[in-house]
């Protein structure tokens, strides 16, 4: 026995596609709310990826916090890439330049990318840059080397136990990404 | 007139023959038939695939297989079991069973009915071939990027098109359970007169059409990951690996209540009929249903807590994933009220229903030791885990399978099953099930990771009995296998209702149940 296809019928399969299609939406939608929802609270260490504005709060001078520097190369990347100095002890608010070292060691034009992640997650968003390489791309023909900036300072109301922040680039060869 | 409705009855009665007749059959009971096949072969399927997991671990060392090999088998044994055995065999239940439990002659949408079960065997085909092109997905079956999009052995493609089509099969046949259950029942059937299996049912076609489409939807961000260039999960462009695992379980944890709300329903089905009194607490397992399908949208990061979430996130996931334990334990209480002074008979049915509330409590209690933050980074990713879901999925969702399939075969039939073997099959699974999972909880304790081709050798011993117990479960399903094929031959003539206590609109027409039922919906009162 066939079941003729109602108005009724019709109507309420309409709107269960909608929750369908909607669902698929929302998939994709939860990229962006996870990048949103990441820039709040820090979560995974992510730091803004655009610059700050130079400090503007002054120093804190009654505490010091160590500031722990960690680089590597993805796997297939074959750079080479390091900090110049593996730690640094800072006073919140007080602005500071490292520079890090990359060296394309292959023959061939390549391009770099850095990640940068902060660890503990919680003190993310208060680690400040103020210039840094990682907001762009690094372009080096065959044997090029390089040294590249980072300013930073750390906000004033970073809470006070957290005494060490490491910072991890990941460099990654996104050559290919590029050009296609 | 008469002559007229005649014509009309004998042309709805004529049915296809041969293979015609399966291929574009419209008719609920066909397709739940061919339902139910499909998920007992697929059954069989992902079993083999673990009898070679549970060979390879017999003894430490690697003797059979080669570890990729060895991952291709974990994989695609989970996907099977999942999307090709547990799935369809709950939606091929709910197409015999639904239609006449509310007194509607067929599902309303007959003809997508048809298309939703036949695109099935094509993904499952998908799937399965690329075993022989260049190798099936060895990434685990929650194909955590990057292991399926940059450190892919190549069978991604072949994997998000099987589960792409799986997801429409599954999603056409939500709808159309919605909408018959909304649509066509008989005059009379309010909502709170439902039998509990339309209503879990129901609520699981509802989780369907909610996350089966975010399902859809990562496997989609995993393709153009892979090939195309998009950088969703991958850090080098901005994206992130940990959002695949907020986005994958998003769909995963309601999943899993998908795969266990039915099996709710069909033993508030069968105790009350081997008790021979009503449900203990009808609206109460109606509103708990309710409440497990709420709560698991809002859990899915117990699976994540050593991705290093922040202190609050773990707080918020472990409460709410203790909260689930509220809902679940008023359905077992209700259970056990229900047979509490029951004049309780012990047919197959109702063995099956009981081992699965003792069974099933015992997954669940794992599943609380596991929603607790601190502890479960020290059982992370152990066998410890691995015991916990096979309770639930074994023991728990395939046992209600089974019970179900005992309670109306005589209805799908019009025979009585052989009794001894059905009991034997019974006895045979229920030792085995409990040798082959019960000592994964003391490896999983003692430290021994899942998804390994070779281990330590002080889990030498435990591994040994878990694969003893494992080679027997598999093979008492043959046993099941010789009591469906000889029930549907022949057997001593069932009635209408072979169970005395049984109550529903299925057990007032006869058995085997004629191919149409209920063309004049029945009054219910």
């Amino acid at each position: 026995m066939e079941t003729p296809e109602t108005p009724r019928t019709s109507k309420l399969v309409g709107k269960l596609m909608l929750i369908v299609f909607g669902m698929f939406g929302f998939g994709f939608a939860m990229v962006p709310l996870y990048d949103v929802f990441c820039d709040i609270t820090g979560l995974n260490g992510k730091t803004a990826n655009q610059a700050a504005q130079a400090n503007a709060a002054g120093v804190d001078t009654s505490r010091e916090i160590k500031v722990q520097f960690i680089s590597k190369a993805a796997k297939d990347m074959p750079w080479e890439f390091r900090p110049e100095i593996a730690e640094i002890i800072v006073r919140p608010g007080e602005s500071k330049i490292i520079k890090f070292y990359a060296k394309n060691v292959t023959s061939e034009k390549m391009v770099g990318q850095s990640v940068p992640s902060v660890a503990p997650g919680r003190a993310a968003s208060y680690f400040k840059k103020v210039a840094c390489f990682c907001f762009e791309q690094q372009i080096l023909e065959g044997q090029e080397e390089v040294w590249m900036p980072l300013q930073f300072y750390i906000d004033t109301d970073i809470p006070s136990d957290v005494k060490t922040l490491t910072l991890s680039y990941t460099l990654y060869d996104i050559t290919t990404k590029i050009e296609s | 007139m008469t002559t007229a409705t005649d014509a009309v009855i004998d042309h709805h009665d004529h049915k296809a023959t041969g293979i015609k007749r399966w291929l574009f059959t419209t008719n609920h009971k066909d397709i739940g038939t061919l339902y139910l096949w499909f998920a007992f072969i697929m059954f069989l399927t992902g079993g083999s695939m673990a009898m070679v997991i549970r060979a390879e671990l017999f003894q430490p060392g690697l003797q059979l297989v080669d570890p990729d090999f060895f991952n291709q088998m974990t994989t695609v044994h989970g996907l099977i079991m999942v999307f090709g055995a547990v799935m369809p065999a709950f939606t091929g239940l709910a197409n015999w069973m639904i239609p006449m439990m509310i007194g509607a002659p067929d599902m309303a949408l007959p003809r997508l009915n048809n298309w939703s079960f036949w695109i099935l065997p094509f993904a499952f085909s998908i799937l399965l071939m690329s075993f022989f092109l260049g190798g099936a997905p060895n990434f685990g079956w929650t194909f955590y990027a990057p292991l399926s999009s940059t450190y892919s052995n190549g069978s991604t493609a072949f994997f998000v098109f099987a589960v792409h089509i799986m997801g429409i099969s599954s999603i056409m046949g939500a709808i159309n359970v919605i909408v018959t259950i909304m649509n066509m029942r008989a005059p009379g059937m309010t909502y709170m007169k439902m039998p509990l299996f339309v209503w879990t049912f129901f609520i699981t076609a509802y989780l369907l059409i909610a996350v089966m489409p975010v399902l859809a939807g990562v496997v989609t961000m995993l393709l153009t990951d892979t090939y195309f260039g998009t950088s969703f999960f991958d850090a080098a462009g901005g994206g992130d690996p940990v959002l695949f695992q907020h986005i994958f379980w998003f769909f995963g944890h309601p999943e899993v209540y998908i795969m266990i709300l039915p099996a709710f329903g069909i033993v508030s089905t069968t105790i009350p009929a081997f008790s021979r009194k009503k449900l203990f607490g009808y609206s109460s397992m109606v509103y708990a249903t309710s409440s497990i399908a709420f709560l698991s949208f809002i859990v899915w990061a117990h699976h994540m807590f050593t991705t290093g979430m922040p202190l609050i996130g773990e707080l918020f996931f472990m409460y709410c994933t203790m909260l689930i334990a509220v809902p679940t334990g008023v359905k077992v209480f209700n259970w056990m009220a229900t047979m509490w002074r029951g004049a309780i008979t012990f047919e197959v049915p109702m063995m099956f229903s009981i081992a699965f509330v003792i069974l099933f409590t015992i997954g669940g209690f794992s599943g609380l030791m596991l929603a607790m933050a601190p502890v479960d980074f020290q059982y992370h990713d152990t066998y410890f885990v691995v015991a916990h879901f096979h309770y639930v999925l074994v023991t728990g969702s395939i046992f209600s399978i089974f019970a179900a399939a005992y309670y109306w075969l005589p209805k799908w039939t019009g025979h009585m099953f052989n009794e001894k073997l059905a009991k034997a099959h019974f006895w045979c699974s229920l030792v085995s099930v409990n040798l082959l999972f019960f000592p994964m909880h003391f490896l999983g304790l003692a430290g021994m990771p899942r998804r390994i081709p070779d281990y330590a050798l002080q889990f030498a011993d435990f591994n040994m009995w878990v694969s003893i117990g494992g080679f027997a479960f598999g093979l008492s399903q043959l046993i099941f296998l010789a009591v469906v094929i000889k029930c549907i031959q022949g057997g001593e003539k069932a009635p209408a209702k072979p169970w005395d206590g049984a109550e529903g609109l299925e057990w007032t027409v006869p058995s085997p149940a004629p191919y149409h039922t209920f063309s004049t919906p029945p009054k219910v009162d």
